[in-house]
């Protein structure tokens, strides 16, 4: 098998076969001190509770946990829970992580941030965060992406970000990301990549996910207050899988959770059609990491397709890898159009927009909940909200 | 074989497939004819990461064109039964080599002729279980050595490489040319090298001129020209005769100063 030919299990950043470091010797001494620069900051006190406190007073944790009354009587089955995500500052989960990696990039004495995007909500995250602590800032963005998500690119600009467009590829998160990568190789010994999702080389999976468990921490909390007991099912919607590692975390010791990854299922299930790893794709390495990758025979990567510029992409984070493969979680996807669907009816049924991405999950309790009991209790996290969105929903419904 | 005859050694990257396999074929064996010591040959990828844009052109077309793996190991074969004595290298991204299987890799390499392998994303601390295999087929494992590698990794690399190490010049992506103040980082790197390993040392990513060939030549065993050369294909990319003539010519150019450079 390819993987063992590759892996010896003792490296770091390991889930199961999964992850690992895969880059230019340049970036290796960039990736060790940043990994022994987290090491530390994750034990200080200081630091942590500099990132407590702004979480609270700055991006507005925690989020609330909101009992969806009326959709759950729709569907007629369980209960279902919104993780609010979407209220956050900035409109998206993607600031947990912005702020926590801004504040190590401080602390490292970096002054100048690299990052990417897809949808822009982590562009817009970051430029934010680069904002509140003065740090220069240049977004990597595919123009496909700039082109479905302008409003977010004028948001990055407005904060005072620089947003350079990728014109390589198919002009997607996955081209910004190589950029990115093109820029930090060059930039490496002043420069801090500020990765936006639970992928890439050592240490950012693990870290990404770290900073995006206060999502499952407060959840597991929350229920346990209103409803006295653990929910039956947690569901999100997975690209790289940030928003999905960070509530599934804090649940994967209690093994009567479900836990559910909704990828984007596009519009068919040929390559190129969609962003399904699980269903189409084979395990490989992409921009650092070893996992689940949509490829063609001869390992090159596929092109994707999805709605929702945060779910297109072609690999995904490498623990999702193993949690797939150990069957801890489950992955399903939604088409483009049952997101749609799912969209609109959480937006007449709760005045709740969320954002294409979420409305992936959103999608998976419509078909989820009405089969399961009226005491059961599901939590799906709302990741964004679809503000970014309006210009492609105004395109794709009509009102 | 991999053996850099005269001072400087003369490594020649070239994109395979781009913009066809018979000029690739062509262009090799002139560059060989011409003084090359050491072909690698650049199998195309989705996503080059560590390269710049000539070479990320390059790789696209040769993509497009359906470019594979197998397609290099033949042209490896054909350029062994042309130029029985030519280092020939595989120069490749990870994920290709995965998706044709290691182990069938390794021995489908060594049936071609080939004499060693570089894997750009490949780090020493996932390399055990490859490295192991290419040495069981007997193929080189070169790696890559950067100005930010620390003493400890160098010290790594050194022991996980055979053939030649691989330095890279400066931090940065293929293609970008040199520049003076950056010229003391490949400089200091391959002295660091020197120290702690006796395999040759061969220095890569914007060496474009005369100049900059001499110049590595002061210090290190051998330069590498990749952008450079892909570049001048891409400029003579109507005729394989053309591309083939113009490649020649420039590598003459080079090696015509290699007296020149040893003094």
């Amino acid at each position: 098998m390819a993987s063992t030919a590759t892996t010896t299990m003792k490296t770091p950043g390991r889930f199961g076969i999964y992850g690992g470091r895969y880059v230019p010797e340049t970036l290796m001494a960039a990736l060790e001190e940043l990994e022994s620069a987290y090491d530390v900051a994750k034990r200080d006190k200081k630091f942590q509770e500099e990132l407590k406190h702004l979480l609270k007073t700055y991006v507005g944790r925690p989020s609330p946990l909101f009992f969806a009354k009326r959709l759950t009587k729709h569907l007629g089955g369980a209960k279902i829970y919104l993780k609010r995500e979407d209220l956050l500052h900035t409109g998206a989960h993607k600031i947990n992580n912005s702020l926590g990696q801004a504040l190590l990039a401080r602390r490292m004495g970096k002054k100048r941030i690299i990052a990417e995007t897809g949808a822009g909500q982590h562009g817009v995250a970051t430029a934010t965060v680069c904002a509140l602590f003065g740090l220069e800032c240049v977004v990597y963005m595919g123009t496909e992406d700039m082109r479905r998500q302008e409003l977010n690119v004028f948001r990055m600009r407005l904060l005072g970000a620089e947003v350079r467009g990728v014109d390589a590829g198919q002009r997607t998160l996955k081209d910004a990301i190589n950029e990115a990568m093109r820029d930090w190789v060059t930039n490496v010994r002043t420069s801090y990549y500020l990765l936006g999702s639970a992928l890439g080389a050592h240490p950012y999976p693990t870290m990404v996910r770290d900073f995006q468990s206060v999502i499952g921490r407060e959840a597991r909390a929350q229920i346990m207050k209103a409803e006295g007991c653990l929910p039956n099912a947690v569901i999100a919607c997975v690209g790289g899988g940030s928003n999905a590692i960070g509530i599934f975390h804090e649940f994967l010791k209690d093994k009567k959770v479900k836990l559910i990854g909704v990828e984007a299922g596009g519009r068919g299930f040929g390559l190129g059609e969609h962003a399904a790893r699980f269903s189409g794709g084979v395990p490989g390495v992409l921009q650092g990491t070893y996992s689940y990758l949509l490829q063609d025979e001869a390992g090159q990567v596929a092109s994707t397709h999805s709605i929702s510029a945060g779910l297109d992409y072609p690999s995904i984070g490498p623990e999702h890898a193993e949690l797939h493969d150990s069957g801890r979680a489950e992955y399903v996807c939604a088409t483009d159009k049952e997101a749609l669907a799912g969209l609109r009816l959480l937006s007449e049924m709760e005045g709740i927009i969320p954002a294409l991405e979420s409305a992936h999950a959103i999608s998976e309790v419509t078909k989820r909940a009405p089969k399961m009991k009226k005491n059961d209790i599901v939590i799906v996290n709302v990741s964004g909200r679809g503000d970014k969105d309006i210009g492609i929903l105004r395109e794709n419904l009509q009102v | 074989m991999i053996k850099f005859k005269s001072h400087p050694g003369l490594v020649v990257y070239v994109t395979c497939g781009d913009p066809d396999l018979e000029t690739t074929r062509e262009v090799v064996i002139a560059a060989i004819d011409a003084g090359a010591d050491v072909i690698e040959l650049g199998v195309p990828f989705s996503d080059p990461v560590a390269d710049g844009p000539v070479i990320q052109r390059a790789s696209e077309r040769a993509v497009k064109n359906g470019t594979s793996m197998r397609d290099v190991l033949r042209l490896a074969a054909e350029v062994r039964t042309a130029r029985a004595e030519a280092g020939l290298i595989i120069f490749s991204y990870l994920n290709p080599i995965l998706r044709f299987g290691v182990q069938q890799f390794a021995s489908e390499a060594k049936r071609a002729g080939v004499d060693g392998v570089l894997v750009t994303d490949m780090t020493v601390e996932e390399s055990h279980m490859y490295s192991a295999i290419m040495h069981s087929q007997s193929l080189a494992t070169i790696f890559l050595a950067a100005p930010t590698s620390t003493d400890a990794r160098l010290k790594i690399i050194a022991k996980a490489s055979s053939g030649f190490i691989y330095a890279v010049s400066r931090t940065g992506v293929t293609g970008t040319k040199l520049q003076s103040d950056v010229k003391g980082d490949a400089q200091q790197l391959v002295r660091r090298l020197k120290k702690i390993s006796k395999l040759p040392v061969a220095v890569g990513f914007g060496i474009s001129s005369v100049e900059d060939f001499r110049a590595v030549g002061t210090y290190a065993d051998a330069a590498v020209v990749g952008s450079a050369i892909v570049k001048i294909i891409e400029e003579n990319s109507d005729s394989k005769q053309k591309a083939a003539a113009a490649v020649a010519r420039w590598i003459r150019s080079l090696t015509s100063n290699k007296t020149a450079a040893k003094a």
